[in-house]
């Protein structure tokens, strides 16, 4: 199949290009989510995210939510974003950053003004958005615009075998048009972890993926009770018939195809160094890894499932594929590429790359995929350890 | 082509993948090799469901499986040719 050298997207002041149109309504903390739904009940055309944190953290932990808040409102899939926090400093911190990015950006602060008059003020700004960003037009843009971002959940041994080759299929395809590309997952690589380490460009990305797992490791042995065996893997990766951890790390592995990375990213960090694979240390928890990835500033997710995961984000759309026949009928309203049919041989790898890129480029261009039609948005901070 | 009832990733594996609904006991089953496009036959011993392995060789406690041509754990109960292979007999070598 010939690629397409280029799909519909929306041009952003600062170059970047988005798949979504989005004007999020983003709360700084856990205790301005009401304001923040009630801006985006008020307005049409606006979402709220609403999460759990941001309230007493500190140190590292601190860090990553400030990257995570502000890496969302900087990602091309967001047109404009309201910011609203409790107290002002936090709040202007991230509108700064924003700013940079040259899209309009608004943050209001309810401390010694209210829900309601924050609500009323938030709103008016809201809507002033909305309708600016409803007129923006999708362009013609190359498909080194697209920022892709991959992890698998609820695998099985279909997984393994069939999604994830498709899925790195798609990654040999399109990394030499320079698209930049994502896996993540450390704790899911484990059993596989020196054969991925070598798959480092340099010697500076292999050293910097083993410290980047040994942490992790020494992390779980520190503060396991037991082992990971009763979560990884999981029940229902057992019940697809996956039998170890290592078994679920070397499937894991097929979805990055032949390709090198170049850089290890931290948790919601931005990649600087090009076109091409990076790793980002996540959580293999699927929403909490694609939050990071889109904080990343990834546009477009590839999601192979087993046992049929149904993960969405608010703001980065997830394309769920499977291999397993049954998940695919089962759970149709779920699964955006069937692939099952490699199993029976009636499909191989390339044709199914081939329609994995096709069904990718209709989602860039503004197709719904299942997740966002089913209103699947799970935007999940990452938490590194307890607030003070 | 016959169907294909079990994948082989690597030549090197010594177990399978059903890839139909189930193999039954006693049921031949026709192996499809990934790695060259080769084929194979095993005779199943017990009924493998969907997405589970099946074991290709004799198995002994403290042997290693192998599938993606890698070390994936270790065998903790003896394992015959065409038995199921899963958490009852392997375990993780990690932990």
């Amino acid at each position: 199949m010939e690629i397409p050298k280029s799909f519909l997207g929306y041009k952003r002041e600062n170059g970047r290009v988005g798949t979504r149109n989005h004007v999020i309504i983003l709360p700084v903390d856990d205790i301005s989510n009401a304001c923040a739904e009630a801006v985006a009940n008020n307005i049409k055309g606006t979402i709220a995210l609403p999460h759990s944190y941001g309230r007493l953290q500190f140190g590292a932990d601190l860090e990553l939510h400030f990257r995570t808040m502000i890496g969302t409102a900087k990602n091309p899939n967001v047109a404009a974003a309201i910011i609203i926090g409790i107290e002002p400093k936090w709040t202007k911190r991230i509108v700064d950053e924003v700013a940079k990015t040259g899209k309009p950006v608004e943050g209001f602060s309810i401390e010694g003004a209210g829900d309601i008059e924050t609500i009323m003020k938030a709103s008016k700004k809201a809507q002033e958005f909305s309708i600016w960003a409803s007129e923006k037009q999708r362009e013609e843009c190359p498909v080194s615009d697209l920022w892709i971002s991959v992890k698998c959940g609820e695998s099985d041994t279909t997984s393994g075998l069939a999604s994830n080759p498709t899925v790195g299929n798609l990654m040999d395809k399109l990394e030499p048009l320079g698209v930049h590309l994502c896996f993540g997952e450390t704790s899911e690589l484990t059993g596989a972890e020196s054969v991925c380490a070598k798959r480092g460009k340099t010697k500076e990305a292999q050293d910097k993926f083993m410290k980047t797992w040994s942490d992790y490791n020494d992390f779980i042995l520190k503060e396991a009770t037991d082992d990971l065996s009763e979560s990884q893997p999981t029940a229902g990766n057992i019940a697809g018939g996956l039998t170890t951890i290592e078994e679920k790390a070397f499937g894991n592995f097929q979805k990055i195809g032949s390709r090198q990375f170049i850089d290890v990213l931290t948790p919601a960090e931005e990649p600087v160094k090009g076109p091409g694979l990076y790793f980002m240390d996540t959580s293999s928890a699927a929403a909490e890894c694609v939050t990071l990835q889109a904080a990343g500033g990834f546009n477009i997710h590839l999601f192979p499932t087993g046992q049929g995961n149904i993960i969405g984000n608010p703001i980065e759309p997830v394309i769920k594929l499977t291999a397993n026949p049954l998940t695919a009928v089962k759970m149709k309203e779920h699964i955006d590429v069937d692939v099952s049919k490699i199993l029976s041989r009636q499909m191989n790898l390339d044709q199914a790359g081939d329609e994995l890129i096709k069904a990718t480029l209709r989602v860039a261009n503004g197709r719904f995929t299942c997740a966002e039609a089913l209103g699947h948005k799970e935007f999940v901070m990452t938490k590194l350890y307890r607030s003070a | 082509m016959a169907s294909t009832d079990i994948i082989i990733h690597d030549k090197k594996d010594n177990v399978g993948v059903v890839v139909i609904e189930k193999v039954a006991p006693n049921q031949t089953c026709n192996c499809w090799i990934m790695e060259d496009d080769g084929s194979a036959t095993v005779e199943a011993k017990n009924e493998v469901p969907l997405g589970h392995k099946l074991a290709l060789m004799d198995l002994k406690e403290g042997d290693t499986i192998i599938k993606y041509g890698h070390d994936i754990g270790k065998v903790v109960k003896t394992i015959k040719k065409g038995e199921h292979v899963h958490v009852h007999n392997v375990k993780t070598k990690k932990w």
